[in-house]
């Protein structure tokens, strides 16, 4: 049998991967979410998977059937945990190499063995027992099945198995007096450190400090160790033989299909263990709908995820935000006060739109999205130039270079943009961009200081960000669809501090 | 084996963190005065004094009584307490400079290091039994008696004996017996020291089934890895005993430690006594009441940290106030208010940690806290408006107070004009007392002191400054309704001689 891929439905050749980040990456904060993602698997190489958005509607839903079968009961953690077996026994034959006493290396590759068919076995329970689906994963386990039974794996795990059992029924005394080193059988004696215990009994008080030390035998075998196992091998001849037979036999025991299984599945549970955290805190994911041909979209309660991650590790919430476009709406125009969440919000956008894209779950609780065919971004970096003409022509050519090439399946991005020349300018500009966007009929999300775009068409939406009328000193960074304000608020002190008589009654502890 | 001179039934954790608003209590009772005089310049009583008055609060009324009896033990022989407390830092010199070598935390080095430690502990066990032996008869109080029985049971002469001997085995003179089993990686491991078998000359069993086959090799005397090698595994083997010894002398050590931090509430307690007897200052233990019964009186309370500081006894105060809450005291500035409102905190945490206060008599409930709300002069790191900054600190009051907690307010809320000030006074009382919170309250907010009776607190006790017929302060607090000036014309015409 052989194995296909649990990423596309047919096989896409891995030379059709994009090996090189996205340019919508770092304002969006892609760039960051994705090296969260899989920070500590740098082995699978797993950056070209989430450099390659799904090439069409099919394979973002094969993807999204089989995370969904993955996410379904136990299955995330049965494979986190051979992934982590599998990862194990490729570090034990990086190890092996190494080794310099033959003892040593059967040891290691033994154990090897041993992780490989332990994980190779269990991956295959937990799959039978998992109500699969998935037509990926359906197609995988039948591939795993059929490698479970034939002879091949079942001989060299039997095998294995006796070895160890055998290996570790051995137990030995070393007599050490000054230079002279004893190897017999171990036949009993004592534990000295009970009789101590026992002694001071009378003095012991509840938990204290341990003096156990913890690096005094390094890891691996050196002479003296070697020697005295070479001592042990005498004591029990016949059980060494039969591991140096079997390490001899078995050199190549790992199964190239599982190895593909293993890098091309740590695309989904990277990114659902990245999630994991931001879910138990209460940030809903779901998985978005896409559509080719409608520009109705919508997300309901949509985050910033880069900034949900960090906020959920402090276990603090995030505030969502909706959208949604219908009929000929296309542009988002957000205005507002600043440090009111504007940027979140588009980055949110974005990323709704990149990551629905790959064919896994997206922040929000109901998604319906737009299939786009490229993503262009254009913020503010907040540099302080001082050559102000020299920036607003970088930048305007920056906008055209992504207006000559979007199309009409693309989605641009912009935050404030034009914020160092003068209103005039500004106005002037916007509104000439603003025509050669609407004349694309794209989806757009422009976050800008000029109140008037937002009136421009019956395609443009105005989005405002807020505060709260009730407690204006608590940003709430909420962007809702409405015309834009200028709200000034003011507090009396006393019921700042909450310590009225009718608050008190409510603040006291009893 | 367990001190218990401070609980009954358990240890006492100095480690506990004071209460988070322990520096405002220090600022505003002026209790560093009090520390210096209880601990004599020793930092080691410093920090139990410190500990002990701040952390009282959750001191049982039985427990307060239990350090009573205590303290009268040591008051006394104090000779005897001393003697006692200079066995437990005698036992902490020492064990620094043993304490060195501790640092090359290897098995082999940490079991060499716990047999001296051991060692010189078996020595100081030996003095606390002969402080025993002498003065035992001495003692009444149910702590020092529960002590005394329990070093005459735990530490016989036999039992001494007994560990010196094994201590001695423990230096290996006839090689050390080691059990291992091969892990991972056919990898040594599980290394174990044994206690070897004492061998039969003949063993017919052993013959036969080859049990005594053994494969010997010795380390060439230059080769330094190998027996680097074989320390190594030692050191592995030795990790449980080495462990169990060292864990033996640290319950030992804190055994000591403990006593040591008990006894010192004591000493602290023995110097505070012996300072005020010096300067004829009365001192009387207390009464402490369940903070239901609602009784909080005394005669003759007088502030120690101002006794101390003039170096003589000063005017007291009597106060009959079961059942009253809150306290609104009034009058003359100058006139020893805020004094009064520190010789009450003072006595409170005296009281509920167990020691006698300063005063004739002192019948009080127990709290569960203390918080103090004293008007800030002047803060320099203050950002926000001095309203503000009241307000802010009143609010971290809230966060944390509760049912049976106490509280002093010291001229607090007059950073505004008097009207608004009374205003949030009145409610922040109003709403303390309801909540069953007993509340202290200095202020000469006039509108405030007049009007807190009629927002339906009855139970209101007024207490006033004294002033004499010719205008001269006694220092003394009466009971008083609110006079609506503060006197500010005397202490001008005094100041400018007019």
């Amino acid at each position: 049998m052989f194995y296909s891929s649990i990423l596309y439905k047919d096989n896409f050749e891995d030379n059709n991967k994009i090996s090189k980040e996205p340019p919508c990456f770092t304002d969006l904060n892609l760039d960051r979410i994705v090296n969260s993602v899989i920070s500590g698997k740098e082995e699978y190489n797993l950056k070209p998977f989430f450099y390659t958005p799904a090439p069409d509607i099919e394979t973002i839903l094969y993807r999204q059937e089989a995370a969904k079968d993955i996410e379904h009961g136990t299955l995330f953690e049965d494979l986190k945990s051979f992934a982590h077996s599998i990862s194990t026994v490729r570090r034990y034959i990086r190890m092996i190499e190494k080794l310099n006493f033959m003892l040593h290396r059967e040891g290691w590759f033994l154990e090897a063995v041993i992780v490989y068919c332990d994980a190779v076995i269990s991956l295959e329970k937990d799959l039978l027992r998992a109500d699969l689906k998935s037509n990926g994963l359906l197609k995988f386990r039948e591939y795993l099945t059929h490698y479970v039974q034939s002879p091949d794996f079942t001989s060299i795990h039997s095998e294995a198995l006796k070895l160890k059992s055998d290996i570790s029924s051995i137990q030995y005394l070393i007599e050490i007096k000054n230079e002279k080193v004893t190897v017999r059988k171990y036949k009993g004696e004592k534990d000295y450190s009970t009789e101590i215990k026992e002694l001071f009994s009378r003095f012991t008080r509840g938990e204290s400090r341990k003096y156990l030390s913890k690096v005094t035998i390094p890891l691996g075998m050196n002479h003296i160790e070697a020697r005295i196992m070479d001592c042990v091998a005498k004591l029990r001849p016949g059980v060494f033989y039969n591991l140096h037979e079997f390490s001899i036999n078995n050199n190549d025991f790992m199964d190239s299909g599982i190895i593909s299984f293993a890098r091309e599945i740590q695309f989904y549970i990277s990114w659902l263990d990245y999630i994991a955290k931001m879910k138990n805190t209460g940030f809903a994911f779901c998985y978005p709908e896409f559509s080719a041909s409608s520009k109705n979209i919508h997300c309901h309660a949509g985050f910033d995820l880069a900034l949900a991650h960090k906020l959920s590790k402090e276990n603090m919430p995030v505030v969502c935000n909706d959208f949604y476009l219908t009929g000929k709406e296309r542009i988002i125009v957000v205005s507002g006060p600043n440090q009111g969440g504007k940027t979140t919000f588009a980055r949110d956008f974005g990323q709704i739109h990149y990551i629905g894209s790959l064919g896994l779950t997206v922040p929000g609780r109901e998604a319906r999205l737009y299939l786009f065919d490229d993503i262009f971004t254009h913020f503010e970096k907040g540099e302080n130039i001082s050559d102000l003409r020299g920036k607003l022509q970088d930048d305007l050519i920056r906008i055209e270079d992504f207006l000559s090439r979007a199309t009409t399946r693309s989605i641009i991005i912009m935050n404030e943009i034009f914020t160092s020349t003068t209103l005039h300018d500004a106005v002037f500009l916007s509104g000439k961009i603003m025509e050669r966007i609407n004349s694309l009929d794209l989806i757009c999300v422009w976050i800008t200081f000029v109140d008037e775009l937002s009136e421009y068409s019956e395609s443009t939406v105005s989005m405002v960000s807020s505060v709260d009328p009730d407690a204006p000193e608590i940003r709430t960074f909420k962007i809702s669809r409405r015309p834009a304000d200028g709200l000034a608020y003011a507090m009396s002190i006393s019921e700042k501090y909450g310590l009225t008589y009718n608050s008190l009654i409510e603040r006291i502890k009893t | 084996m367990k001190p218990l001179l401070m609980f009954k039934d358990h240890d006492f954790d100095i480690q506990a963190a004071p209460p988070l608003n322990s520096e405002f209590l220090i600022q505003d009772l002026e209790l560093n005065v009090l520390f210096n005089a209880m601990s004599t310049g020793d930092p080691f009583l410093l920090n139990t004094a410190k500990h002990t008055l701040l952390s009282c609060f959750e001191n049982s009324i039985e427990t307060i009584r239990y350090r009573q009896d205590i303290l009268r033990d040591a008051l006394a022989n104090p000779t005897v307490i001393r003697e006692l407390y200079q066995t437990t830092v005698e036992s902490e010199d020492r064990k620094k400079r043993l304490w060195s070598s501790i640092f090359n935390n290897s098995p082999g080095s940490i079991l060499n290091t716990a047999v001296d430690k051991l060692s010189m502990f078996v020595t100081l066990l030996r003095e606390l039994k002969i402080v025993e032996e002498l003065h035992r008869h001495k003692f009444q109080s149910e702590g020092m008696t529960r002590f005394f029985n329990m070093v005459r049971s735990e530490l016989d002469h036999n039992y001494l004996n007994g560990i010196e001997t094994h201590l001695k085995r423990l230096k290996f003179y006839k090689g050390m017996h080691i059990s291992a089993a091969p892990g991972k990686g056919n990898e040594g491991g599980s290394y174990m020291l044994r206690k070897p078998f004492r061998k039969k000359k003949y063993d017919l069993k052993r013959i036969i089934f080859r049990e005594d086959e053994a494969y010997s090799f010795s380390i060439p005397p230059r080769d330094e890895s190998g027996f680097r090698a074989l320390t190594s595994i030692k050191d592995a083997a030795l990790n449980e005993t080495a462990n169990a010894l060292a864990v033996s002398a640290d319950h030992i050590d804190s055994f000591f430690k403990n006593l040591r931090i008990e006894l010192s509430f004591y000493i602290c307690s023995l110097n505070l006594a012996e300072h005020l007897s010096g300067l004829n200052c009365s001192f009387t233990f207390p009464s402490p009441h369940l903070s239901e019964e609602k009784i909080f009186s005394f005669k003759s309370l007088y502030d120690i940290s101002l006794s101390l500081t003039m170096k003589r006894s000063v005017t007291g105060n009597d106060m009959t106030g079961d059942s009253r809450n809150p306290v609104i005291i009034t009058g003359a500035n100058q006139g020893g208010k805020s004094t009064f409102l520190r010789s009450i905190g003072i006595a409170q945490l005296m009281m509920q940690c167990g020691m006698f206060v300063p005063a004739d008599a002192y019948n009080a409930g127990l709290c569960n806290a203390l918080f103090t709300h004293f008007r800030r002069e002047e803060d320099p790191a203050m950002k926000s408006g001095r309203l503000d900054e009241e307000l802010l600190r009143m609010d971290e009051i809230i966060l944390n107070i509760k049912k049976d907690s106490m509280i002093l307010f010291n001229e607090s809320f007059s950073s505004t004009n008097e009207r608004e000030g009374s205003e949030i006074a009145r409610q922040i009382t109003r709403a303390l007392a309801e909540k069953n919170i007993r509340v202290f309250f200095v202020t000469h907010l006039y509108d405030f002191a007049c009007s807190i009776r009629q927002s339906g607190l009855s139970g209101t006790l007024f207490l006033r400054a004294e002033r004499e017929e010719d205008g001269r302060r006694s220092y003394r607090i009466i009971e008083g309704e609110p006079l609506p000036t503060a006197f500010g014309e005397d202490l001008y015409r005094e100041i400018f001689k007019e």
